[in-house]
């Protein structure tokens, strides 16, 4: 199958999060545009216990030579997208090198850690420096309070994705983000999903 | 969910490796599938039950694993292609009839699938299963990729019907739980017609009674099928060598290993110095393969996760053939390069190769990775696993905290196997005392509760779920009963086996396949037992925890309080609020209140926030469920509750 070339092969995508912002849901719907576009694609993620309120992690792997392991190598990551700030500085630390990319949600869930008072969340500003000083370019959008107005903070995720298909490192468009969902997701749904993919466009659009 | 029953020959599709699986089942014509609901085995079976109207299926959650593997048996003894899919310690719980299945023989393709998790990613161990093959004298095979996945599980329904035994495919959470690109086949059309034959003589393995005896016949019958798999293994495409013909070092490995070490070999570029010899039938291994391959070179390193299985059998291997293919030098586990716990990582293969290559690898540039010390990076807060927002086990372990500081004589809780294991955790107020096997709250509680006569005065309490009770509690509870044993047993019902996703089990009115069936009602089940029975709203915080320290008082045998109310994520509760919560700012006097922040330094909610600016307690609009427990933990009724019309 004749597919573009990636920036780099394999090509490396972190999705993180907190267990129930959607980042399996993500994930998957990433790759099957990938695949649709004639890429081998290896998802690596956990589910389970790992989801109750703790960070979880989607490996992508994309490449068009083969299939790769489902975790990528320390300081491998081409490009981290955290549906939490403070997740993609823990992404960096394992994952991150000079020229990886991250694109992050502003809103935080703070840990029960914090919310009891013995740990200490860093400010949205400190976050901010903290990320554009570990990567080439980051981008912070307000998905959660997008997702919000569109009536279900879960949306997003969608909303990260569609503003990843608008930093341009990956093959992945408007139609088959469409194509994509049509086959996974009830038809009530679909307009409210494309809705919040187009509003993550045009945020980095902006 | 993807119905894999839809998607087209020579499609290439994005399948989790559990869907691979159940596809592959399909593709073999699978008929009857069983399994109880575990990490990271569960998608295989919801896959199926998905189908199983199309595809003329029998799928159901089983009571426990023992009796799934003798539901999927019985199908095989009736000539019908039959799978049984369980996580590792599943087997634990069917090793007794699996023992006496391989004596047995089968009929019927019928194949055993295990999901190992190296590292406990979701499990409360890492204990292997493929240690079971080996001890029960059965054919085991391990996928190394996605695409194997489904063709493994394949052809292991036909090598079990060639040889008549069971076959177990041994997955691990890393190949279940991930996703890959996996080119379809075709599903076939014919329909099998199920009948038990046992007319025949004794030893007749198609229309004989299905008995492990007698032992003697039948055990030697059973290892001449193991001889006629190794002839099978060695011609195996499962079994794959990619490298030099003389390779400066051999690596042997299986399963997840496979795609760590193709990537490590990859990220070095050492293609040209190291042979993989990756294999698909890991027991019985394959002697002549093995030996061919351990011939060309004097270096092998075993790539596999948690204890050395691989490494231990072609040791054995080695050794008796060592006149013929020369003295080797092995990397394993045994000399300490590779850890005998744990998840592997293409890291843990690099730095192994490093270390025997002799070359070196900076995985992350030293300049870069100070950047993420103080004062250049924001420090960043672990963060610690709990229970969601609105989900009753945190209600309910408040109201077992209360209710044991209350009684004053250092009771405790034996914990059992469920979200609410993270009753041991702050999110449950360090409640839970013990945690081992599923059943085994109720079984260490039975134990403790007779101590009496040895001075123990401190009440026992255990807690199970409502799944978790049908598994494997019901025997317990027989047990102190009859034993007359001094505990409270908390039935945590929240309507579903909640952390594997809902899966329905025995107590419910609905089956894998979605029909109407009989539920077997827990509080009658503990009454018929002998128990004495109480039915609460874990939410009903006083009246819970009122109950509970009745129970505790009374020291007249066994007492359960069943706690009833639907998992938060629970489909018929997601996405619904039954109260609308605010925090009144006026009344909250934030860290001036005498309860010392109740609210967020105990309760901990990720729904109920501090407000660092503002020094109040906030609801996080995005998070909160609206159950409103939090309003009756605040002393200043500063949280208000209104119900959502």
């Amino acid at each position: 199958m004749a597919t573009k070339p990636l920036s780099k092969d394999p090509y490396n995508i972190v999705i993180t999060g907190v267990g129930g912002q959607g980042n399996v849901m993500a994930s998957r719907v990433l790759a099957n545009i990938l695949v649709r576009n004639g890429y081998y694609v290896t998802i690596g993620e956990t589910f389970g216990a790992s989801q109750r309120g703790g960070s979880v992690m989607s490996h992508i792997r994309v490449s068009r030579q083969c299939a790769w392991s489902p975790q990528i190598p320390r300081g491998r990551a081409d490009i981290a997208v955290s549906l939490e700030p403070i997740e993609a500085i823990r992404v960096l630390k394992k994952y991150g090198n000079p020229k990886i990319n991250a694109l992050s949600n502003t809103r935080p869930i703070y840990p029960v850690g914090v919310i009891a008072g013995q740990l200490t969340y860093p400010s949205l500003q400190e976050i901010k420096e903290s990320v554009k000083e570990l990567c080439l370019s980051s981008w912070f959008i307000d998905a959660t309070d997008e997702a919000m107005k569109l009536g279900n903070p879960i949306l997003g995720n969608i909303i990260m994705i569609g503003a990843l298909s608008r930093i341009g490192e990956l093959p992945m468009g408007r139609n088959d983000f469409k194509e994509v969902i049509s086959k996974s997701m009830q038809e009530d749904k679909l307009d409210i999903n494309l809705e919040a993919f187009d509003i993550g466009t045009s945020i980095v659009g902006q | 969910m993807t119905n894999l029953a839809n998607i087209h020959e020579d499609a290439e599709s994005l399948l989790m490796g559990n869907e691979a699986i159940a596809r592959g089942a399909l593709e073999a014509g699978v008929n009857v599938a069983t399994s109880y609901p575990g990490t990271p085995a569960s998608e295989i079976i919801e896959n199926l039950a998905h189908v199983a109207r199309e595809r003329n299926l029998y799928v159901e959650w089983s009571a426990n694993e023992k009796v799934a593997l003798e539901v999927a048996a019985a199908a095989s003894f009736s000539q019908l292609r039959s799978l049984c899919a369980m996580k590792q310690v599943g087997v634990n719980v069917a090793a007794d009839f699996l023992l006496h299945l391989g004596l047995s023989g089968t009929r019927g393709g019928m194949v055993l699938v295990t999901c190992d998790d190296p590292g406990a990613l979701s499990s409360s161990n890492e204990g292997p299963s493929r240690h079971f093959a080996r001890m029960f004298e059965i054919p085991l095979l391990e996928p190394g990729d996605f695409q194997e996945a489904k063709d493994i599980t394949k052809w292991a329904f036909e090598l079990s019907e060639e040889i008549k035994t069971v076959v177990m495919v041994r997955s691990v959470t890393r190949v279940s739980h991930a996703s890959g690109n996996v080119r379809l086949g075709k599903l076939p059309e014919d329909e099998r017609h199920a009948e038990f034959k046992y007319d025949g003589l004794g030893l007749n393995a198609d229309e004989g009674p299905a008995e492990s005896v007698p032992v003697g016949e039948k055990h030697r019958l059973q290892q001449d099928k193991l001889i006629l798999a190794t002839k099978l293994f060695e011609e195996s495409p499962f079994n794959t060598y990619q490298g030099p013909e003389k390779p400066e070092l051999l690596i042997i490995t299986a399963s997840a290993g496979n795609l760590y070490t193709r990537e490590a070999i990859s990220v070095l570029r050492v293609e040209d110095r190291v042979g993989l010899l990756k294999l698909g039938t890991t027991w019985p291994l394959p002697p002549l393969l093995l030996k061919r391959y351990l011939s060309t070179t004097d270096k092998i390193m075993f790539v596999e996760e948690v204890l050395p299985f691989l490494e231990e059998n072609v040791k054995i291997l080695a050794a008796e053939n060592a006149r013929e293919i020369g003295v080797k030098t092995f990397y394993g586990k045994n000399e300490r390069t590779m850890p005998k716990t744990g998840e592997l990582n293409p890291d843990i293969v690099i730095s192994a190769l490093c270390k025997i290559l002799k070359t070196d690898y900076i995985a992350m540039d030293p300049e870069y990775e100070k950047k993420f010390q103080m004062p250049f990076s924001a420090e960043v807060p672990d963060r610690a696993r709990t229970f969601c927002p609105g989900c009753p086990h945190r209600a309910s372990f408040w109201s077992i905290h209360n209710a044991l500081q209350m009684d004053n004589r250092k009771g405790f809780v034996c914990g059992d196997i469920g979200c609410y294991s993270m009753g041991r955790f702050s999110s449950g107020f360090n409640t839970t005392k013990t945690l081992h096997a599923m059943g085994s709250g109720a079984g260490l509680a039975s134990g403790f509760g007779k101590l009496a006569q040895f001075g123990m005065d401190q009440p026992v309490l255990a807690v199970c779920g409502d799944s978790t009770f049908f598994h494997a509690v019901m025997p317990a509870l027989v047990n102190a009963v009859h034993h007359k044993s001094n505990i409270t047993l908390v039935v945590l019902d929240n309507s579903g086996t909640a952390m594997t996703g809902f899966q329905p089990h025995p107590g419910l009115s609905v089956n894998a396949m979605g029909d109407e069936v009989p539920e077997v009602d827990i509080s009658k089940v503990c009454d018929a037992i002998g128990a004495k029975v109480e039915i609460r709203d874990p939410f009903d915080l006083g009246e819970t925890q009122k109950t509970l320290n009745r129970m505790l008082e009374d020291k007249q045998g066994v007492k359960v309080l069943i706690l009833q109310q639907a998992c938060a994520l629970s489909p018929e509760k997601k996405h619904t609020k039954k109260y609308e919560m605010s925090v009144d700012e006026e009344l909250c006097i934030g860290e001036d209140c005498g309860c010392n922040r109740l609210c967020t330094r105990i309760f901990q909610c990720p729904g109920l926030v501090w407000d660092n600016d503002k020094k109040k307690a906030r609801i996080d609009e995005a998070l909160c469920v609206g159950c409103g427990v939090c309003s009756l933990i605040c002393p200043a009724g500063a949280i208000k509750r209104k119900e959502v019309a």
